[in-house]
């Protein structure tokens, strides 16, 4: 192994410190100042950075609708709000933290990361980026009034299933679906830009091969999205047709077919669930050899179990429709389906731990919430190899135990890994190390508050507790008091994260060097840190038989 | 710009074009997945759709070794002042052989309305074996106030019908034509 | 403060005794409940399996997992090792995975077909969802009715003590025999519901226009609680089912029953009623058919449900027949459903009746359940 401790050769990059001058940076001469600079800023760095704060800021707002379903939750009962409020805000939250945190999040981490690791001065498409990225604002904005229009906003939950949706929707619906429509553009555009900047970018004799596993997991995850955001398009816009105009795409009274839409949703939604998961398992690939000091075990298998997973993921879909009354062969080749896509799953967690084993290993921030990362997606895997088994799944299907398989995945899943991440990086876009003290505090409190929350779930939803419902059986009171309490632990934790990046913004900190992990390999360590605003203006140099994360 | 970033630029934006081409490409497949639903369910009876249109009666001998029973049921949908009854609640066929059912149809409202019945078999993986020569829920129907009307339903059972399978539901529901949704802001 | 040091006991108990004289299902109040039908225990069984498999599976990872934290630590001196690949690891952990997933595959197949095998059955039940109750008819017996739920609002709002099966009792419960093969037919009114009774292993989608099937032979006798198992607004979490198993003998003296309860209601609805027995009765069939969405003041939740009080159908001479008409056949496209084929013309005349006087409504206008019969009749 050649250790990367050694330093490498230093990238020039004299031009791209200057903030003004150097033929390369022209064009950035002019740059206005304050606000104005934010708004019509096209520096990936910059766009990345208002990608992440937007997700923080829809994480919070998702993060207290579900405080709220959550204290509705408490005890049975009704005790504080009405159920139709209740199934508003069930609905906003799912859709708030899909499409608002764990996506913008992820194209945040894309936009910052992926041109430094594969040395491209910026995304192929500068102006582009900044018109995707201020989509988002303008979609939630949309989305978010909705509950202040009359009859309230959307209440059909984020899976939108007609004719609840449609023929049954409150008037704000077609503001709904406008907002997921803007959405779904900006996804799509910075998926465009994402597969253009990998596939054309790259400092030269950079092959594919020799991609860091985040640029990966990011390319393919850019062609999930390529492929499956205009299903969803297609199916809010049947909606909308529906509702606005007479079609009856999803109306039995005109011919039409309610199941049609589960079909179209999950077509879309089950590799959706992927473009939540992909760029994580980027992320912890990264982090878990940093601090173990030992290459990532297996690279290629990692990129082949990648892309199975996602050409998989397309041939799964009916699995969340067990129920529906699909015929016996459908029913018999989801399930087959489904427990195949567990396979290449679970050679990730294994080269993950190969990868530990025999390593030299340190407990770090990042790597704190990349171990935890490991273990508690696991588990949501776990639990999705349960639901595979049809039979079984009539008795899971739309019980919490459902709530819980998915929020393992998700969120001590995909959100402890952008946790990880932000640990990560944050001293290459900061210049100084996060708070080891808070952020201790940080990582404990939500590994606790975390568990507390879903693990209870598993028993509830078993016992019988369907999902969305705003009050329950006594039987059922225990574990939702247990949830409530983990929920408002969890929750309450992240002002910590808050407090974290707040410290390192204003750069109270340790200094941090270019090389911030000592066990680091990739080209974003032989930036300064905090990485100044232009970078790799003439492209890094790189050998692949000593920098390739597949090297021999 | 040197010609390196020149070359790029072109590589970039020949991978939008190629990209762009994919888009558009799902775009066209999400639209035609409406259709081939239709037909995919006709050919398979996935959800217990029938033909939407009148089928020729099939050539294959009657099994008179077999029987089986054809339920059927009948729904109101919101909205039409109507009533519709199977005249027969069940009918026992051969696979193969041609039978008829008669259903009643009753205005009992105060004027002129139009309905559709909307068919829906069960066993699903029954569905594409029921084949209907004649249904009035091919068309939509008018009736005047108060007035009743007996419509045929000529069906056959392909004598290709899993062993398993003895018993079919076929369930009409009636819906009125001619509302769009989102009727309920018209007060 | 008590209430919490009150429940983590409960909590204790739950986890560690048997399960409580008030279990609402056969489950331990954890785990699935094995139930009472030969399907359930299998699905049950399949359950335990993939669940000891998956412990398994997470024990071997964890473990490897977990040493290798504590024996490799850097703070231990450990050295890196340089290995990154491994074909010959990498196969066997692609092929062990697959074959678990073979075998587990076997009997989850096997299973499933039996689900799938509704034939000879002896009674059939048509399963209607509505926003937000049940309704069942025995295809066969000439018997329907409609299941709402039995709490009380009190209990709801916590102006009572919640009884032992809050938000799981029904006024009309599903009665069936036990021992008997029931098909189960299921479709919708309005929006997808679902028909969930963990006992019976049962969950089931009612899609409007469509019909599905399934089918049970419950084992045992004994009273079965589930609930709607998909999201079907506001009030979902108010439409339990209670299916009551019983001997056949107790079955058939309650279908007579059912059978002169109806007979009854239909001559009652020959003669005159007074206003006053027409409000009274219509009082109530309003509480369980129509507050929820028109509310128990007639004041509505505009835009989805229209307030009733002050409402010029309601209120004018001019209104009647369509007031009428939208009860009996329901309003196309909305959440508004029609009572004509589904209620008893005496429900329908008082609920009528009652909508035109309540609430300072006042027209004085009393209609008749002969009224009705004669409009249902035509
Ligand atoms: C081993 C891999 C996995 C398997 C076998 C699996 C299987 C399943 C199945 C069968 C369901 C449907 C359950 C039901 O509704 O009855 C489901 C639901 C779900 N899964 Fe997974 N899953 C896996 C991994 C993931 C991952 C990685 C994610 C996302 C990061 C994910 C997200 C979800 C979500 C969001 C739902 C519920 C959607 C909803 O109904 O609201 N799953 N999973
Ligand atoms: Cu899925
Ligand atoms: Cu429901």
């Amino acid at each position: 192994m050649t250790s990367r401790s050694l330093p490498r050769p230093v990238v020039q990059q004299s031009a791209s410190e200057a903030t003004a001058g150097g033929a390369a940076a022209g064009h950035h001469a002019h740059q206005p100042r304050g606000l104005l600079r934010w708004v019509l800023t096209t520096n990936h760095k910059e766009i990345g950075t208002l990608y992440l704060l937007f997700a923080l800021l829809m994480f919070f707002i998702g993060g207290t609708m579900a405080l709220v379903v959550r204290a509705e939750l408490f005890q049975p009962g009704m005790t504080f709000i009405l159920p139709e409020f209740f199934n508003q805000m069930t609905t906003m939250h799912g859709l708030i933290m899909v499409f608002g945190a764990i996506m913008p999040a992820f194209v945040g981490l894309a936009n910052w990361m992926v041109p430094v690791q594969i040395g491209a001065p910026d995304m192929a498409l500068p102006r582009l980026n900044n018109f995707s990225f201020w989509l988002l604002p303008v979609s939630f904005t949309i989305l978010l009034s909705t509950l202040f229009m009359e009859g309230g906003g959307p209440n059909f939950g984020w899976t939108f299933y007609a004719p609840l949706s449609t023929t049954y929707a409150p008037p704000s619906t077609s503001f709904f679906i406008l907002a997921m429509h803007l959405a779904g553009i900006s996804s799509i555009l910075g998926a465009i830009n994402i597969i253009a900047t990998i596939l054309n970018l790259r400092t030269p004799n950079m092959r594919l091969m020799d991609m860091p596993l985040f640029v990966w997991t990011w390319l393919i995850t850019a062609f999930l999205l390529i492929a499956v955001m205009p299903v969803l398009a297609g199916v809010i816009t049947m909606m909308l047709l529906d509702i606005n105009f007479g079609t009856s795409f999803f109306d039995a009274a005109g011919g039409g077919d309610p199941v049609l839409f589960q079909h179209l949703f999950w077509f879309f939604g089950h590799p959706e669930v992927y473009i939540m998961i992909l760029p994580a398992f980027g992320i912890v690939s990264a982090i878990v050899p940093t601090f173990a000091r030992k290459r990532l075990f297996g690279y290629a298998s990692m990129v082949y179990a990648t892309a199975s997973i996602a050409i998989l993921s397309f041939v799964v879909w009916a699995h969340h429709m067990f129920t529906v009354g699909l015929p016996l062969t459908a029913q018999l080749f989801f399930m087959y389906s489904t427990m195949l896509i567990a396979v290449p799953t679970g050679v990730k967690v294994f080269n993950w731990i190969a990868t530990l084993f025999r390593g030299s290993i340190s407990f770090e921030l990042p790597m704190l919430f990349s171990l935890a990362f490991i273990v508690q997606f696991t588990i949501g895997g776990l639990s999705g190899v349960m639901l595979a088994i049809a039979p079984a799944d009539f008795q899971y299907h739309d019980t919490y135990f459902v709530v819980a398989h998915f929020h393992y995945v998700l969120v001590p899943g995909a959100v402890f890994a952008i946790l990880a991440a932000a640990y990560y990086w944050l001293p290459k876009w900061s210049g100084v190390y996060p708070n080891v003290k808070l952020g201790l505090t940080h990582f404990w409190l939500s590994v606790i508050g975390v568990n507390l929350t879903f693990f209870p779930m598993h028993f509830s939803g078993l016992a019988g507790m369907p999902r969305r419902i705003p009050d329950y059986a006594l039987q059922f009171a225990d574990f939702n008091l247990l949830s409530s309490i983990g929920g408002f632990l969890f929750g309450i934790s992240q002002l910590l994260f808050v407090a974290v990046v707040i410290l390192c913004i204003r750069g109270k900190g340790e200094k941090a060097p270019a090389q911030a992990w000592e066990g680091a390999e990739g080209l974003e360590w032989t930036l300064p840190s905090p990485a100044p605003l232009h970078t790799f203006d003439t492209p890094p140099e790189f050998v692949p038989e000593r920098d390739s994360p597949s090297r021999h | 710009m040197s010609r390196d970033q020149q070359l790029q630029q072109q590589n970039v934006a020949r991978t939008v074009r190629r990209v762009l081409l994919g888009l558009v490409l799902m775009v066209g497949f999400t639209i035609a997945l409406v259709p081939l639903y239709d037909v995919f369910c006709e050919v398979t009876g996935l959800n217990g759709k029938t033909a939407s249109s009148a089928q020729v009666v099939g050539g294959a001998p009657v099994d008179t070794g077999r029987r089986v029973e054809v339920q059927f049921v009948t729904r109101n949908a919101p909205g039409l002042p109507w009533r519709l009854d199977a005249m027969e609640q069940t009918v026992w066929v051969h696979p193969g052989e041609v039978a008829l059912a008669r259903f009643a149809f009753v205005n009992v409202g105060q004027e002129l309305s139009s309905g559709r019945a909307v068919p829906s078999v069960s066993p699903s993986q029954g569905a594409r074996y029921f084949r209907k020569m004649e249904c009035f829920c091919f068309q939509e129907q008018w009736l005047e106030a108060g007035e009743r009307s007996e419509m045929p339903l000529v069906f056959q059972i392909d004598p290709d019908l899993p062993e398993g399978v003895n018993k079919l539901t076929l369930a009409y529901t009636l819906y009125p034509q001619g509302q769009a949704i989102g009727g309920y802001h018209e007060q | 403060m008590l209430q919490l040091l009150y429940r983590s006991c409960g909590l204790l108990l739950l986890l560690t005794g048997p399960a409580l004289a008030s279990a609402i299902n056969t489950s331990s109040g954890w785990n699935m409940p094995p139930g009472v039908t030969d399907i359930s225990r299998e699905i049950y069984s399949l359950h335990m399996i993939i669940f000891w498999i998956c412990v398994a599976i997470a024990v071997v990872v964890f473990g490897v997992m977990f040493w290798s934290l504590f024996v490799y630590r850097k703070s231990k001196g450990a050295k890196p090792a340089h290995f990154h690949e491994n074909t010959t690891v990498e196969v066997i952990w692609t092929a062990i995975p697959l074959a678990i997933l073979v075998i587990m595959a076997i009997p989850a197949t096997a299973t499933l077909k039996k689900i799938y095998d509704a034939s000879d059955a002896e009674i059939d039940i048509l399963v209607t969802g509505y926003q937000w109750r049940w309704h069942y008819q025995y295809l066969d017996q000439d018997i329907s009715f409609f299941s709402n739920l039995g709490t009380p609002r009190s209990q709801i709002l916590g102006e009572e003590d919640k009884g032992d099966f809050y938000l799981l009792e029904v006024d009309n419960p599903l009665v069936l025999p036990v021992g008997k093969k029931v098909r189960f037919l299921f479709t919708s009114n309005d929006v997808i519901h679902a028909w969930w009774v963990p006992d019976l292993a049962i969950k089931k989608d009612t899609i409007p226009g469509f019909i599905n099937e399934s089918w049970t032979i419950i084992n045992e006798p004994g009273t079965y609680r589930g609930q709607c198992a998909e999201l079907c607004g506001q009030d979902h979490a108010y439409m339990p089912i209670e299916v009551r198993a019983v001997t056949e003998e107790v079955w058939l003296s309650w279908l007579d029953e059912q059978r002169e309860t109806a007979a009854a209601e239909a001559a009652s609805g020959e003669r005159e009623w007074t206003l006053a027995e027409l409000n009274e009765r219509g009082a109530g069939v309003y509480t369980t058919y129509c507050a929820a969405c028109h509310q128990a003041d007639g004041s509505g939740m505009p835009p989805a449900f229209p307030a009733l009080r002050g409402n010029p159908v309601m209120t004018s001479a001019e209104g009647r027949d369509k007031h009428i008409n939208a009860v009996l056949f329901g309003r196309p496209g909305t959440s508004m459903p029609g009572y004509g084929t589904t209620l008893s013309v005496n429900d329908l005349a008082a609920v009528i009746t009652y909508e035109r006087n309540a609430w300072g409504n006042d027209t004085g206008d009393a209609v008749q359940p002969s009224e009705i019969r004669a409009l249902l009749d035509r």
